[in-house]
């Protein structure tokens, strides 16, 4: 499947963010092996020249880093992918606020929306989390209850 | 170093001039967008690389040299009409590029017609246009050439193909080779290409980097295409 670009913003940078986040969520694992620029180039739809300025940002910024022979990796730094984590979240926070603000809402709605929509949206979550575990009854899958 | 250069590059067609003097310089390695309104010269420009129009005054240079016989052994040229024997069946067409071309390789190309579910029986004139299209930028792509001219290689497929055929140039090129696709479906091939020429009445009116026209218009390069070229 082709990736989708939005007009107007570079495409090495959309890349860029698509890439941050698939390293931030996990997508692609820290210590993990990363495919190579023309196969994702492939994939993605775009010159390889194009991935190849993405990969070269990703290594700047230490999130990557290349092994002369066998490719690249994800870091296995925890600090710069926890600082990764937060760049995005602000990133993602900052549009959440500014849309928001722009719909008229001030500050204390805003926390109380978010608030009443995270306690209603992580009781979602958590319940369909106890309902699947059934299908797999075998122990090393059973999943335990978070504590706190 | 470049591979494809024009100096003073005019040509003139009685009286009416096609390119007006004319400088461009274009690196291997990248995949460039051609791009322009009918008649604003995209077609003249890749005839004069390919030899089958002489400048008027200047130059183009393939490699360093002016088109002739020997460059068209290191230029793979996609016209914008069918221009294989029609009464040739798939199979005997990769046999007569095989003659034609060292550089041609029969098996990439036999893969890419299977891929595509063409049949290497069937005679070239009782496929569709979509799949004459398909079979020409096959044998045009499966060339290992240090130059591919393609003159508007994805107009008369459908969308699906077009991803396929834009796929196909992205990994069939070498890192050392130069493709320069002439279209007018901007939004289409824009992602995969490095830079763009934007042609206007025989003029340059400019060549940038992709991106980097992205970023500082703030626009597509279909979007300002739209807006050069207002009518």
């Amino acid at each position: 499947m082709k990736w989708q670009f939005e007009n107007g913003i570079p495409i090495y940078l959309q890349i860029l963010r698509k890439m941050r986040t698939e390293i931030a969520s996990g997508a692609y694992p820290p210590g993990g092996k990363l495919p190579p620029v023309r196969e994702l180039a492939l994939e993605a739809g775009v010159n390889p020249n194009t991935m190849q300025r993405a990969f070269a940002e990703l290594e700047r910024d230490g999130l990557v880093f290349s092994q002369r022979t066998s490719g690249r990796f994800v870091t296995e730094d925890e600090e710069a992918l926890r600082q990764i984590r937060r760049s995005l979240s602000e990133e993602i926070i900052n549009e959440l606020c500014t849309r928001l603000t722009h719909l008229g809402m001030g500050r204390e709605e805003i926390r109380a929306a978010v608030d009443a929509w995270a306690s209603g949206y992580f009781l979602s979550a958590e319940s369909e989390k106890e309902t699947k575990p059934e299908r797999e009854l075998s122990p090393e899958n059973e999943i335990k209850p978070k504590e706190s | 170093m470049s591979v494809l250069e024009c100096r003073n590059l005019t040509k003139k067609y009685g009286n009416l001039t096609a390119l007006d003097n004319i400088d461009l310089t274009l690196e291997p390695g990248r995949i460039v967008g051609l791009v322009g309104p009918n008649g604003s010269g995209k077609t003249t420009l890749i005839k004069l690389a390919q030899h089958m129009l002489t400048p008027t005054e200047g130059q183009i240079l393939i490699g360093g040299a002016e088109p002739g016989p020997w460059t068209k052994g290191m230029v793979s040229y996609l016209p914008d009409r069918d221009f294989l024997p029609s009464w040739m069946n798939v199979d005997s067409l990769l046999h007569f590029y095989m003659d034609f071309y060292q550089d041609f390789d029969p098996d990439r190309a036999r893969q890419m017609l299977e891929s595509l579910g063409i049949d290497p029986r069937m005679t070239f004139k009782k496929l569709s246009k979509g799949t004459r299209e398909k079979v020409q930028l096959i044998m045009t792509m499966s060339r290992k050439a240090s130059v591919y001219l393609l003159d508007e290689p994805i107009a008369g497929v459908d969308p699906a193909a077009r991803d396929y055929i834009l796929r196909t140039i992205i990994s069939s090129y070498s890192e050392n080779a130069l493709v320069l696709i002439s279209t007018h479906l901007i939004a289409d091939v824009e992602p995969v290409l490095d830079e763009v020429v934007f042609l206007k009445q025989g003029h340059i009116e400019l060549h940038e980097n992709a991106d980097a026209l992205r970023e500082r218009t703030g626009m597509s390069v279909d979007g300002y295409f739209r807006e050069v070229y207002k009518c």
